[in-house]
Formats: C-alpha cells, structure tokens, sequence
C-alpha cells in the first residue's frame, strides 16, 4: 500500500518537473524566435539600403553649369538624377578648375525614386521616367552600385543623400567624454566606498544611493544635465560635451556597481599578504587588488558604455535629437548620435527612409555586438579563478 | 595590467585635449515640427551650396521654439525660431522682458488641410462643425443640454442633408503636425467657442482643464490613425469608398488622379482659396529672426536670404515641391522688403 503512495508521489513530482522544464524551453524559444524575427525584419528591411541607385550620364562642366546647376545634365535626365547630388557641382567647379569646358561621362546619384523603383518598392515615379529607366536599364546606363555615401555622408531631407556618418562621429565624441568621465569618476569611488572607508551610516547613505541612481529612468538624468550643464555652467547646447557629461552621469552608478564587485571578488588574502610583507593600503590597492580587479572593471566599463550609446532620451532634452548633418569637428560642436539618427529617420514620410532606418539600426546593432563581445573576451582572457 | 592603466588614461587625455577647439558657430534654429521640414531643407541647401556650415534645426514645436528663443540673447539661445502660428502677445512680452527687443517676423507661405475621398464618390460639401461631430469623442446630445460620448455612426445622423454612409476617417496619429493642425483649425476653433464645453471648464479649471479647447478624438475605430506616411492614406481611401482622409494639401496635389477633396464651407483646397484665408483649414507658418545675431552667426543671414527667395517659397519653388503653399506674389515681395530692412516686431503687430 505504501509503496503505491509513493510511486504515485513520485509520478506527480517527476510530471512537475517535465512540465517546469518544458515551460521554461518554452520561454526560451519565445524568446529567441523573437529575436529571430527582429533580425530578419531588421536585415530583411535594411540590406537594401546598402546599395543606392547610379546612372551613367554625361555631366557638362561650364559656365552654364555653374550658374544653374541644373544644366550640368542634359534635359530628359534632370528629373532622375539626384539634385542634391547636381547643387555641389559649382562648388566642386570652383575647387578644381581643370575639369571646366568638358563633358565627362560619369556614373552619378539618381533620386531616391529611382532607387526604390530599381529595388521594386512602391515610389513616386511617373510612368514616363519609369520607361526611360527600364530603357537605361537594357542598355547598360543604370546600376545598384554599393552605397559608400550611407558611411561618408551626413543627414539629409534627400533620401538618396543620407548617410549615418555624423551621427556615427558624434556617438563616438559622445562615448569618449563619457569614458573620460565616468571611468575614473566612478573608479575611484568604487575604490574608496570598497577599500578606504569607514562603514558607518554616512557611507550607507552614499551606497543605497547609487544603487537607487542605477534605477532611475534616463530621462531624468537628461533633464539634470540640462539644468547643471547647460543653463548653470554654460556648456553648449547639442554639442557632443553636453551629451558626453550627460551620460556619464548615467553610466557612473554602472560603473561604480560593477567596479567594486569586481574589487570584492578579490580575495582578502591577497590584501593580506600584501600587508604582511609591510604594504600601505595604497600599496595594497594599487600594486595588487586593482590589477587584478581590471578585467572585470573594463567589461563593466564597456557595458555601461554600451548602454550610453544605445541612449536617447536623456538626449532629446539637451538638443542633441535635431537635424545635424554636418559632422561635428570638436567636443563643442553641435553633434547628433546614432540612436538619435534613426529616431528622426523613422518618422520621415517618404517610403527610401524606411530601408535606411533598418539600415542604421544593423549598424548600431553590430556596434553593440561587438562592443558586448569584446568586454566578454576580455573577462575570458584575463579572468583570474581562485 | 600596467598597460591597459595607460591606455585607458591616453584616451581619457585625448578626448580632453580635442576638446579644447573654439566654438564654431552654426546657425541655430528651434520651433515648429510643421516647419522643420522647410527649414531643414533651405538650411540644407544653404550647407551645400555655400561654404558656410549646415544651420542645425531642433524641432520642439512652436510653443517650445518660442520659449527658447526668447530665454536671452547671449550666442547659447537660438538665433531663428520657426512657428506654425503667429507668436502670443505674451511670448512678446517674455522676449522683451529678457532683453530681445529686435525680432524681425517672416511669413513663408500656408499649409492647407485636405479632407479628401475616393475619386469615385459624388462631391460632397461639409462644414467644419459637421468634421467636429464625426470625429470629437464627446459630442452635445440632441438636445444640446450636455456632452454624451459620440453616438454618430452614419453621415446622415449628424445632418439629415448629408448622406446615408458610413461615417470613417483616415487620419494622421498624434505625432504628426498635421494632427496638431487638425486640432487647432478644426476642433479647438470651434469648441472654444462653444458654451456647452467651456462651461465645463469654468465649473472645474483644473479637472475639466480639456474641455477649454476641446480636441479629444474619439477612439472608438471610426477615426483611424494611419500612421504618418500620407501615401498610405491614400491607398486606403482608394479601396474604401465610405472613408474620408485628413492629409496635408500637397499630398492632394500629387494624387489628384485617384482622390478628390470635399469642399469645406462650399470652398473647395485649391492654393488661391487658401493663400487669401478663404478655406477655413489652412494657418500661415512663420519664422522669428533675432536681429541682434545677424552680425554674430556666419551664413545667418544667408539662411534667411535663401529661404525667402523666389526659388524656395515662390509659386515653383522647391518648398512647394514638398507641400508648402505659397504666398500671393504681391506678399512674397513684401517679405522680402521686411527681411532686408529687418522690420522691428512690434505688440501692436500681434494684435490684430
């Protein structure tokens, strides 16, 4: 009789565990078909915006040209090629005055209605233009050709014109005033509320408080920045400093969280030692514990660094989410990020915008990829186990 | 592990050291989202065509541009601030009030809202009231004694003289500026006006804050939002027949062979009609010069020259290309005579 009991206890319990462990195999591939999906939509979506369309046409360089851009291309072809690619020709003409009085036959910008007919998306083509496409196209005259000004070129009303280059400048400026910042900021007081002080109430005080910071929205911190670093000490508005300053704010309590696990995984008997053949506390610290806390230190840095990037609205309310297309040249200058970039690009009407989004968004995706991938290689590489 | 200690304090030193470069001076624009679009385009042709730097254009609405605009006039507030409405007496007051005295004022041209229809319906006429009716969350019972959630399903409910259809509306979903503009040149213009929703708010200013200019679209699936790509609007209203799209003029222009707009008030959305004010659903949008940083910002000048030549706001230009109506030739010059001799705003200006 007992022994039935039991086996029928058994049964239930071992029924429990498959079902918990399905559940949780469940969970998983939700969650990695969503993931899935994501990416395909993202790549799907955006790998087209990774070659932009060109026609072969016969560029005049004249006096004419000069004048009027327009004529810089013979009549039929003026509705097809790029305009915004046609106004930096007398500029061009003024910088380099040899190629003035001749006719070059060049592969040049066609509009983004081109492009997305080429890439049969819906477009805005009439059906004239698009006959005298489908004709270049048999002889030869029109091409996907890789789109090199996605990388090199700056925000732009022209579809077929923008490129992610200032943005990807200004997450870089903004990273490193952030990284300047943050790191021996948050280093250092990681140091100090680990090694140095005393635990009484203030120090309490002072640890519950940033566990708290690391919880605040983002949003926050945009408006603290706005108030200190701009209305107080004066720091320009948009520019790259203020965005830097910002988030550094934001990233300090990553930092400081992770440094000083990473200082508490060190062994005492290390500190021990050390003060056994006669080190100081700073001897200690800085010849011993530090070097071994670094690997973990850094991949805290870079996650946190990670997370600043990918940031936008802290940045929305210290005018960094603003049409910038020229890349920004100093820590001063207005500058604008990559998140920031995608978010005005998503709410463009014209259709050629939508690629160029999923676009962008592959490319600060791989960023942070690789980012996170080079903190984990680094903790394999110099993790120390005890 | 000494290594990496120097690496990270070489970046950290770099990125101080770059930092030190002088400011470099940008024009600096802020206001309306219904602008920005027209203003990033001049300032982008400005950057391309010129040597001067790309301007940098914030879009913080009318009401925010205005506020940052008048903060001072030291080289960290904004030079230009556009608007899709004209600046508030009050605005002027806070900008003199904070040392900005010479504000030049520049109207580019109008933006018109079509209420538009399959191409395959018999024309309609409706009244700006009738719009209000179909589309308002709240509407006043039959009676007109109080508000009642929108009961109207069919045209012909709201006015026996309109017809038995369906009542559907494709429009812009809140982020648009067209939305904004649907709100302030339909809905709050008239329920402003209307006792049954201003006495509720002056029974309860605080809780019945909404109902001083009433906007609240109802959300029970007659009004859709469409996303903020007006071509899709226009597919839509291609394969439903009953259905009504709210889209900006231009949009009308372009699509003319497959939709056509109703007439509101008996005028119908041409570009006369709403340059001289005649179609009640279009506004004038603006931009305010600071004149005290003319000198200062390089291409600043330039900009605005740019903007209100002849190839940007006149009746071919390339504004009109992406929707901006222009003004009538005899105020175009006007304009540009006002700009040249950086007329002076005045309170008196803002009055009428």
């Amino acid at each position: 009789m007992n022994k039935i009991v039991s086996t029928k206890a058994l049964k239930r319990r071992y029924r429990k565990e498959k079902i918990f462990k399905g559940a949780a195999v469940f969970a998983l591939l939700l969650a990695a078909s969503f993931l899935v999906f994501f990416f395909s939509n993202m790549i799907g979506k955006g790998m087209s915006a990774f070659s932009q369309a060109e026609i072969l046409v016969d560029v005049h360089y004249n006096e004419a040209s000069v004048k009027s851009y327009r004529k810089a291309v013979d009549k039929p072809y003026r509705k097809i090629v790029s305009r915004g690619w046609l106004r930096t020709l007398p500029l061009y003409m003024e910088d380099n005055p040899e190629v003035m009085r001749t006719t070059r036959q060049e592969w040049v910008l066609a509009t983004a209605d081109v492009d997305q007919y080429l890439k049969g998306y819906t477009n805005r083509l009439k059906d004239k233009h698009k006959q005298q496409i489908d004709k270049l196209q048999e002889e030869g005259r029109v091409k996907l050709a890789f789109n090199t000004g996605f990388f090199t070129r700056g925000d732009s009303k022209m579809a077929e014109l923008a490129g992610i280059k200032s943005a990807v400048i200004g997450s870089i400026l903004v990273l490193l005033v952030t990284l300047a910042i943050a790191l021996p900021i948050g280093v250092m007081t990681a140091i100090y509320l680990e090694e140095f002080a005393p635990d009484n109430r203030i120090t309490q005080l002072v640890e519950v408080n940033i566990n708290n910071l690391a919880a605040i929205p983002s949003i926050l911190f945009g408006l603290l920045g706005l108030a200190i670093f701009i209305n107080f000490f004066g720091v320009p508005r948009s520019s790259a400093l203020v965005g830097g300053l910002t988030l550094a704010l934001m990233t300090l309590p990553v930092i400081i969280i992770t440094t000083r696990a990473a200082l508490r995984a060190v062994p005492s008997s290390i500190r021990e030692a050390a003060y056994g053949l006669g080190a100081s506390r700073w001897q200690a610290v800085f010849h011993h514990v530090l070097p071994l806390a670094f690997p973990g230190i850094l991949t805290g840095t870079i996650i946190g660094l990670a997370q600043a990037m990918g940031e936008t609205a802290p940045l929305l309310v210290i005018g960094m989410m603003a049409y910038i297309p020229d890349a920004p040249t100093s820590f001063t200058d207005a500058a604008t990020v990559l998140p920031a970039q995608i978010f005005t690009w998503a709410g463009e009407s014209i259709r050629a915008y939508e690629e160029r989004t999923a676009a962008a968004i592959l490319v600060l995706v791989t960023i942070l990829l690789s980012m996170n991938a080079f903190a984990i290689w680094l903790r394999k590489r110099f993790e120390t186990r005890w | 592990m000494k290594k990496q200690v120097i690496l990270i304090s070489a970046l950290a030193s770099l990125s101080f050291f770059a930092g030190n470069a002088a400011q470099a001076e940008n024009v600096h624009i802020v206001g309306s989202s219904t602008v920005y679009p027209f203003a990033s385009y001049v300032a982008e042709e400005l950057g391309a065509t010129t040597r001067f730097k790309t301007p940098i254009i914030e879009s913080t609405g009318s009401g925010g541009g205005m506020k940052l605009f008048c903060a001072g006039h030291d080289s960290n507030t904004p030079d230009i601030t556009n608007a899709s409405r004209r600046m508030k007496p009050s605005e002027f007051k806070l900008c003199a009030k904070n040392g900005v005295r010479n504000i030049t004022e520049v109207v580019i041209g109008f933006d018109g809202i079509a209420i538009a229809q399959s191409k395959t319906n018999k024309p309609i006429n409706l009244t700006r009231k009738h719009i209000l009716l179909a589309v308002a969350a709240e509407v006043p019972n039959k009676a007109g004694t109080k508000l009642i959630p929108n009961p109207y399903k069919y045209w012909n409910e709201i006015d026996a003289s309109l017809p038995h259809r369906p009542i559907i509306f494709y429009g812009p979903p809140t982020s648009s500026g067209t939305r904004d503009a649907f709100h302030d040149l339909v809905m709050k213009a008239l329920t402003k006006k209307m006792d049954i929703y201003t006495k509720l708010y002056k029974a309860d200013p605080v809780k019945n804050k909404k109902y001083k200019k009433y906007k609240t679209i109802r959300t029970d699936g007659i009004y859709v939002p469409s996303g903020e790509n007006d071509n899709l609007i226009v597919q839509k209203l291609t394969k439903d027949k009953n259905a009504f799209g709210i889209f900006g003029y231009s949009f009308l222009e372009e699509n003319s062979g497959r939709v056509s707009a109703a007439t509101v008030e008996g005028v119908a959305p041409e570009p006369k009609a709403i340059s001289s004010g005649k179609y009640p659903i279009s506004r004038s949008l603006f931009f305010y010069i600071k004149n005290d940083h003319l000198k200062r910002v390089k291409g600043m000048q330039e900009y605005i020259n740019m903007f209100v030549d002849e190839d940007m706001i006149g009746e071919d230009g390339n504004l009109t290309e992406i929707g901006l109506i222009a003004l009538p030739e005899s105020q175009r010059d006007e304009v540009r005579h006002n700009v040249k001799a950086h007329k002076k705003l005045t309170a008196k200006d803002l009055k009428h």
